[in-house]
């Protein structure tokens, strides 16, 4: 049956790859359109200035060139700023300070990279030489790069109405209980933290093509979006670049995001603003020097933490203050990452009774950071699971035992940072990764690398996050300018083939595959007869696209509402065409039988006769076989699980080999084990990527340090080893699927493990992220003065 | 603006290219291949990898002129018609790509692997020669998987594409 191997639980292979080995793929930058003109950015050297004159004549005299716009020429066509759509207030009620900012610069460059002005050409090579020949006369500004110092007095300014760059002071929890906690506890520990700065770095660089057509004055972009739906709607009701319903937005085949293809950014704006002025398509597609200084950047935290303990290890409270950087400019959903995706999952696997949390975010004169794999939760990972490290060492506890000692085990369960985890089993996870590890054979293990002359270290991650970000009213009450849910539309051919329609996109996360194995398995039709349509506004009604894992606890839902409708119109249907009451028809593999009785009809016989409508009474019935649902959550999910790192340093060099990586995940039910399998894998290597090698570095001036490949350190296959993965599971309740959502966990799970294990091995707390060479072997050397010393 | 005549795919093709031109925007832009992608302009990434007279070069690195005469095979040649490369079959089976933008560079770069260093790799050997290949979604995982599989695959005698 095909419902066995296509269906739900089957590691089907993806539907998507034929296109993709064989070089067949649509990314935006394989699109041509006819007269098409390039666009080249001339962006700012300097991360503060004000701009006192642009001087284009030249460049526009340039062979080639059919535009140079500036911001002058934005402002006076009444474009709007790109916006921030999360409104965050201020522990004194004060709205957050949201800085302006135009696609192109008006008067002021406030980061390396910022987009001054466009050339539009012929060719692209002739936009670039063009580009050189504008004259831009800047006042240069002091700059502060470094979040701990934006709100020093004497800092740059960056935005007028941000007085000392601060966007806004929030908390979350309840700060008289935790205090009060904090003065019983036996034993505080107390960590420093800084969660580096990130470059996403998807493979695929950003890029958009606009059109433009004067006939029906309709807008076209292709653009690699995470979310076309949200691309329309705030590019058409905030900046005013197009009505809504002349609109269409596609993103095609899209090579990763992680994050930073969900933002609404310059570069799109201004090709889809100039296609209409120059009455031709304009295309842009970044170098990756650009994605260093204009993708939305992510992490960027500088913390302290507090935890508060009891004589017998059980937590009595927690206490954080974080600065978070923003960058120069709010980019669309920068200000909920370090709040509500942050603080709310402070909480961790732990039955905590008060947590109280600040956190102040910074203008800097930096690339704007907003969410990235994870987006606040790993942060949050990294906090609460340092300090159980911690203080596991500090008590001279088993920091598992430690762990096991606070875990929640009642559900659902309310912490005090707003989330209701619904589900878990979080003694499971542990134990299956302790036995994966061979956690037990550590011992032997470390005495034999010693004899080496290697420190062998083990760190533990037991995480949870939230995904699947809804309800609606929930998150609108959190300040969220959208609703949070997703749609779906089942579109059954005449001949019983099916399209889904879903708001959800897909780039990488194989959705042709796990979506159609849904279907198959509801309708019990072959694979080959189901197809995913995604990622065009104009077949789409609407959506709000992929980010926080959603696309399968919401979107996939979405489709099951829509799959239940379809299926109980097609029994109504099918009663009429077997003579038999509705309520007596019962659909199983694909066969609508009357029951009790071998009287049945095949699914495309149905829909060919819901098609032809010569059978059955099209006054009560309506034709066609073609049903939609927009689906709002009523819960977060919660994927939960235990990683267990072990590494071996060389403590004459200070590298440190990944010896084994253990996860053991609880996504709840799986849809396709070999997908999900593929996104821990991607995940853990986004995390050891931090954790290990990775760093944004902007020097003292604000000046990006770190602008390619040959000096920002991407985690490469001899960086990485194989991963041990196993899962258990609890079933979501809030879905009729089961299922959590398995995007981040890695990225969430893996960087805190990575350190957990090095300053394990190190025997030093004080190590921050990356943990370069560098920064393990003067660890060492300082570890080793220290005993020394006290000998 | 000077000529430039080479073979891709095992065809014949010539045109006159603004010196500049590299050899992956003269397969993207003229020949309208765009299966070898960009992802970086420092020669760091690998998207672009294709191989010249056989062996596997990474074509951002070098100008359409300088493949004067040169027998150049990417991904869309790779197949034999609809039967596909054992390396593309393998990771399709392995699930050793994603969003696929790194994949063509991958798959070319693990063909030329295989031909320099046979056909019983070890994942050792298959992680150090992917040092010039950045894939930011699978974690190497499944691509080392693949590479493993294919190679063996290669062994059993399937042919390869349309050029040398």
């Amino acid at each position: 049956m095909t419902s066995t191997v296509t269906g739900i639980g089957a590691a089907v292979r993806r539907k998507e790859d034929q296109r993709f080995i064989t070089g067949q793929g649509h990314y935006t930058d394989d699109i041509r359109r006819e007269g098409q003109l390039h666009a080249y950015f001339l962006r700012s050297p300097h991360p503060h200035a004000t701009i006192k004159k642009i001087d284009t004549a030249k460049a526009e005299k340039m062979p080639g060139v059919a535009a140079v716009l500036t911001g002058v020429e934005l402002a006076a066509d009444k474009i709007g700023n790109l916006i921030c759509g999360w409104a965050i207030s201020s522990k004194d009620g004060s709205p957050m300070n949201m800085g302006p900012h135009p696609a192109l610069a008006q008067g002021k460059v406030r980061h390396v990279g910022d987009q001054v002005a466009v050339v539009i050409a012929e060719t692209l090579n002739q936009a670039k030489d063009a580009a050189a020949a504008i004259d831009v006369d800047y006042a240069v500004l002091t700059a502060v790069a470094d979040p701990a110092k934006a709100r020093d007095p004497k800092a740059a300014q960056i935005h007028d109405n941000a007085p000392k760059n601060t966007i806004y002071e929030w908390s979350l929890g309840d700060q008289a209980a935790t205090d009060a906690a904090f003065k019983n506890a036996k034993h505080v520990t107390r960590l420093k933290i800084i969660n580096n700065r990130m470059i996403p770095n998807a493979i695929e660089p950003r890029a958009a093509i606009g059109d433009y057509d004067a006939g029906t004055d309709s807008s076209t972009l292709w653009v690699t979006s995470q979310n076309p739906h949200v691309h329309r709607l705030v590019m058409a009701a905030f900046m005013g670049l197009a009505p809504e319903n002349k609109f269409r937005v596609i993103a095609p085949d899209v090579g990763g995001g992680f994050g930073s293809k969900i933002f609404i950014y310059a570069e799109e704006s201004v090709c889809l603003w100039a296609a209409k002025r120059l009455k031709r398509p304009v295309r842009w597609t970044g170098e990756r020097s650009e994605s260093f200084q204009t993708d939305a950047h992510g992490r960027d935290h500088v913390t302290s933490a507090e935890l508060a303990l009891d004589a017998g290890g059980k937590i009595l409270g927690l206490r954080v203050k974080t600065i978070a950087n923003l960058g120069a400019y709010m980019s669309t959903f920068s200000s909920s990452v370090p709040t509500y995706l942050y603080a709310t999952l402070l909480s961790g696997q732990y039955d905590i009774p008060a947590i109280y949390c600040e956190v102040d975010a910074v203008y800097t004169n930096t690339v704007p950071v907003d969410a990235y794999r994870g987006a606040g939760r790993p942060e949050a990972c990294y906090v609460i699971e340092r300090l159980m490290e911690v203080a596991a060492r500090e008590l001279h506890v088993d920091p598992a035992e430690l762990r096991r000692k606070n875990f929640i085990r009642k559900f659902p369960h309310q912490t005090p940072v707003i989330m209701a985890y619904d589900i878990g089993d979080h003694d499971a996870t542990l134990k299956k990764a302790l036995e994966i590890a061979d956690v037990k054979g550590f011992g032997q293990r470390k005495q034999e690398a010693s004899r080496r002359g290697k420190l062998l270290g083990l760190g533990y991650s037991t995480y949870i996050e939230a995904c699947g970000i809804a309800p609606s009213a929930a998150v609108g009450s959190l300040g969220a300018g959208v609703g949070l849910w997703e749609s779906a539309e089942v579109r059954v051919n005449p001949t019983g083939s099916v399209e889904i329609l879903t708001g959800s996109h897909s780039h990488g996360q194989g959705h042709e595959t796990t979506f159609a194995q849904l279907v198959c398995e509801r309708l019990g039709i072959p694979i080959e007869q189901v197809t995913i349509v995604h990622g065009d506004t104009d077949k789409v009604q609407f959506g709000m696209g992929t980010y926080g894992s959603r696309s399968g606890p919401v979107g996939m839902t979405a489709i099951v509402k829509a799959l239940d409708k379809i299926e109980a119109k097609a029994k109504k249907i099918a009663g009429h065409l077997l003579e038999a009451s509705p309520g007596d028809i019962e659909f199983k593999n694909g066969k609508f039988t009357v029951a009790g009785t071998d009287k049945s009809l095949a699914f495309g016989e149905v829909a060919l006769a819901a098609y032809v409508g010569h059978k059955f009474p099209t006054n009560e019935i309506e034709p066609g076989l073609k049903e939609g649902s927009f689906y709002d959550p009523t819960n977060f999910t919660f994927p939960s699980g235990c990683h267990i790192c072990e590494v071996e340093i060389d403590p004459e060099t200070g590298h440190t080999k990944i010896a084994r990586w253990t996860a053991v995940d609880d996504f709840g039910v799986l849809i396709n084990p070999m997908i999900v399998e593929g996104q821990v894998h991607g995940g853990i290597a986004q995390g050891i990527g931090q954790a290990l090698l990775e760093n944004c570095v902007y020097d003292d001036d604000a000046q990006l340090v770190t602008g390619s490949y040959m000096d920002y350190t991407m985690p490469r296959a001899d960086d990485l080893p194989s991963f041990n993965v196993g899962t258990t599971v609890t079933k979501c309740p809030s879905n009729p699927l089961g299922i959590k959502g398995c995007g981040e966990a890695g990225a969430i799970a893996a960087p805190v493990a990575l350190i957990n294990a090095v300053t394990d091995a190190v025997g030093s707390e004080d190590i921050t992220m990356p943990a370069t060479a560098q920064t393990v072997w003067q660890a060492i050397q300082k570890t080793h003065r220290q005993r020394k010393a006290a000998e | 603006m000077p000529t430039v005549t080479l073979k891709v795919n095992g065809k014949k093709q010539s045109a006159d290219v603004d010196p500049r031109t590299l050899l992956v925007q003269f397969l993207r832009e003229h020949l309208r291949l765009t299966g070898t992608h960009v992802g970086c302009d420092t020669s760091q990434c690998g998207a672009c990898v294709v191989h010249v007279n056989g062996h596997a070069v990474k074509s951002c690195t070098m100008f359409a002129l300088s493949a004067e005469g040169a027998d150049v095979l990417t991904i869309e040649g790779l197949a034999n018609g609809s039967a596909l490369h054992p390396m593309q079959e393998a990771f399709r089976e392995n699930h050793g790509l994603q969003c696929g933008f790194c994949t063509p560079g991958m798959i070319m770069t693990a063909v030329d692997m295989v031909k320099r260093k046979g056909n019983d790799l070890d994942e050792e050997t298959i992680r150090h020669e992917l040092e010039g290949n950045l894939c930011r979604c699978t974690g190497y995982h499944n691509i080392v998987k693949a590479i493993a599989a294919g190679a063996k695959a290669m062994k059993s005698g399937a042919k390869t594409g349309k050029a040398a």
